[in-house]
């Protein structure tokens, strides 16, 4: 509090680090955990909602999942030298969420749809969509452009928040339809992060949301920064408490564990596609890297914080796991680690392959049923581009 | 041919119903739409009619409603969402110019969003703030959007179920103050061959001064036609219909003829479809201009309280006024 705010002498008055402090400790108390940093597996946990979650994996899957994190970072790292080179104009890293969006990724249905920020690249990964085309966004060819029907993933929202009411239109939509009701029943998710929740969007999302009791499920990665600015600054309790003020359930899991996440979410989906209504979720996580390439977290935040964080590590823990179970052994993770590297390398020659657009396809996709203005303003572009020396059109 | 004679208001109801009628994915959506019929009772009956899951009365929050409407859209859905009055479309402002303008832009033509969203606009009826104004300029200057306004109940009817066919989002301008204006509708008009939706008419043929309106203005701009006929001088009037993309084609080609040209809208003029007429009309009929274009409008403040606004709203004495000066060059 700044001097001469008129606080009288002696008051207490708790600087932002002990709310902190008593914050940071609350969040642990309160969340989902099944895998811990270590890699100690623990059998269940039972959440703020009062639910006990618990997963039965294969091995088979514990790898698969392995080999989803690795990739999605490896792309993700690859995206990011592509930016430093000036092959793409931005790039939005998840570093430090890989198990937030594989877990939640892998826990959807192909019948349930995903309504994505901008940095959902590794829940795109898991709807199997080419990691080509948010690529092609951040390179500045076009503005996503992918069928978001055929994958059942939206395009990415740049507008903070307002994804979420889109979810909650379509998830109204799911329920007049009659898709609710069973187990082939459709769910959709919403993503999300801490700063959006300070949105009007969101929250009139949350009060449709629950007046409706549409099948969604929002889920906010809370990688604990708005650009700069700490989740204090959007609210003064836990995320997740927000929800039962709105009316329906609200819960916190361990966002670097990918067994939680996906137990969680797979739950929370479950519940929307019975028709049981939206859940909220609170994915605690941390974002490793900058709020995009254009950001520098060394002005606001410590390196020992990074540093703690980095001992949670969400794909170290797994690894840890693997290894001490006797699940995967080092041709394994060397095997994973090379094909990781050749999806990147491949990522890369595409990136660089990919040609600049035409300039008269800006004029494309305005309208469905177009418009006499446009085309004439496209004909006179046209005849303008042709009037010089040389032009190949 | 049943010829009926409605308000402008019941014809919009009528075209309503005939287009949750003839298309189960058609949804209203918006504040008081249900039992009450909404505020000006546009929607009057239809709830009733066709249940709460196709009429849906919405909690109170203008982003909440567009952005809801996009995600059904996005679902197989033709929403349309009342905007209660024109001063509280601006909490949506962004859900519409930054979504539901640009999601089929943004996914290259794979994504159409047929949503209309209908905004009851202009003044003229004694209310308080925020109930009065004219906000189209905003609109027609958003790429992804089409605008259109009615001004007559035959119109409104068909209007109304064209809006919905189309896969365009269109913003949907309703002339408030002429709601309770009678006049013929023929309400089996097939609408394939009806006046196409995008298009500007000539209502009333003249020789002497063309004079563009839309919406509410239109009535007035006919009762100008009337008093300066009276004194001698022939008006053509034009009703532009579509704001966004504008149908020039007969203003043109009445400009040629007249020489001479006044626009009229109620929003102010700074930077308003005015200017853009008066531009394109100088570009296409320089050659043919006796005067330039003159504008006619609501002032450049902000909308008044309800006892001035006789005097902030164009009438028949300004747009008259307006006719001689074009004279005077």
């Amino acid at each position: 509090m700044a001097k001469g705010s008129g606080t009288p002498r002696g008051r207490h008055v708790p600087t932002r680090t002990r709310r902190r402090q008593r914050t940071t400790e609350a969040a642990e108390r309160e969340l989902v955990q099944l895998l811990t940093p270590e890699g100690e597996r623990i059998e269940k946990s039972i959440g703020a909602d009062g639910v006990e979650y618990r997963v039965d994996f294969t091995d088979e899957e514990y790898r698969s999942l392995y080999r989803d994190l690795v990739t999605v970072r490896r792309l993700d790292a690859e995206a990011t030298a592509l930016q430093r080179q000036g092959e793409l104009g931005l790039w939005a890293s998840l570093l430090g969420q890989e198990a937030a969006q594989v877990g939640s990724g892998r826990a959807l249905r192909p019948q349930d749809m995903a309504f994505p920020t901008y940095r959902e690249h590794g829940v795109l990964y898991c709807r199997g969509i080419d990691p080509i085309l948010p690529l092609s966004l951040f390179r500045g060819v076009n503005h996503g452009g992918w069928d978001p029907n055929k994958y059942k993933f939206h395009l990415y929202t740049i507008v903070i928040g307002a994804q979420t009411l889109h979810a909650t239109g379509y998830a109204m939509g799911v329920a007049m339809d009659g898709k609710t009701g069973g187990d082939d029943g459709e769910a959709v998710i919403a993503y999300l992060g801490d700063g959006a929740t300070a949105q009007g969007d969101v929250n009139e999302a949350f009060v449709w949301a629950s007046v409706f009791n549409a099948p969604v499920v929002f889920f906010c990665q809370n990688n604990q920064y708005a650009i700069s600015e700490p989740w204090e600054r959007q609210t003064r309790i836990p995320l997740y408490q927000r929800a039962q003020g709105f009316g329906f359930p609200g819960v916190r899991v361990d966002g670097n564990d990918v067994l939680a996440t996906y137990a969680v979410t797979r739950t929370a989906l479950d519940n929307a596609r019975h028709g049981q209504g939206p859940t909220f979720i609170e994915a605690y996580t941390y974002r490793m890297g900058a709020h995009t390439t254009s950001d520098d977290p060394t002005r606001y935040r410590l390196p020992s914080e990074v540093e703690a964080w980095q001992a949670k590590d969400p794909i170290a823990r797994v690894r840890a796991f693997l290894e001490k179970h006797g699940i995967a052994d080092a041709d394994f993770f060397a095997e994973v680690d090379e094909q990781a590297r050749r999806e990147a390398m491949r990522l890369r020659e595409r990136v660089l392959a990919m040609p600049d657009p035409e300039p008269l396809t800006m004029f494309d996709h305005v309208y469905p049923h177009g418009s006499p203005v446009l085309d004439a303003e496209r004909e006179q572009f046209r005849q303008y581009l042709d009037s010089f020396e040389g032009s190949a059109r | 041919m049943a010829t009926e004679t409605l308000t402008l208001g019941k014809a919009l109801n009528e075209g309503l119903r005939r287009a949750l009628d003839n298309d189960p994915k058609v949804v209203i959506m918006g504040e008081d739409v249900g039992k009450l019929g909404g505020v000006f009772r546009i929607t009057d009956g239809l709830q009733k009619d066709f249940g709460e899951n196709r009429v849906i009365d919405t909690p109170l929050a203008e982003s909440g409603i567009i952005g809801t409407a996009i995600g059904l859209a996005l679902r197989g859905y033709r929403p349309v969402c009342e905007i209660q009055f024109d001063g509280f479309v601006y909490p949506a402002y962004d859900q519409i110019v930054s979504q539901v303008a640009k999601m089929h832009y943004r996914s290259q033509g794979q994504i159409k969003l047929p949503i209309v969203i209908r905004i009851p606009f202009g003044g003229g009826i004694g209310a308080v703030e925020h109930h009065s104004e004219s906000p189209e300029a905003y609109f027609a200057h958003t790429a992804g959007l089409k605008v259109v306004a009615c001004a007559t109940p035959q119109d409104a009817y068909v209007m109304i179920q064209q809006a919905i066919m189309s896969d365009d989002p269109i913003i949907f301008l309703e002339p408030k103050r002429r709601y309770w204006e009678k006049g013929p509708v023929e309400l089996d008009i097939p609408l394939g061959t009806a006046y196409p939706l995008h298009a500007s008419r000539l209502v009333r043929p003249g020789t002497d001064v063309t004079v563009l309106a839309y919406g509410p203005m239109v009535r007035t701009a006919l009762d100008a036609a009337d008093a300066a006929a009276a004194e001698g001088r022939e008006l053509e009037v034009i009703d532009l219909r579509s704001l966004s993309p504008l149908d020039l084609g007969v203003v043109f080609e009445s400009v040629r003829k007249t020489g001479r040209c006044v626009v009229v809208h109620e929003a102010p003029s700074n930077v308003g479809l005015g200017a853009e007429l008066a531009a394109r009309i100088t570009e296409e009929c320089f050659y043919s201009l006796e005067a330039p274009v003159l504008r006619v409008t609501g002032f450049n403040t902000p909308y008044p309280a309800a006892r001035l606004e006789d005097d902030y709203l164009p009438d028949l004495d300004r747009v008259l006024d307006a006719v001689d000066r074009t004279f005077g060059w």
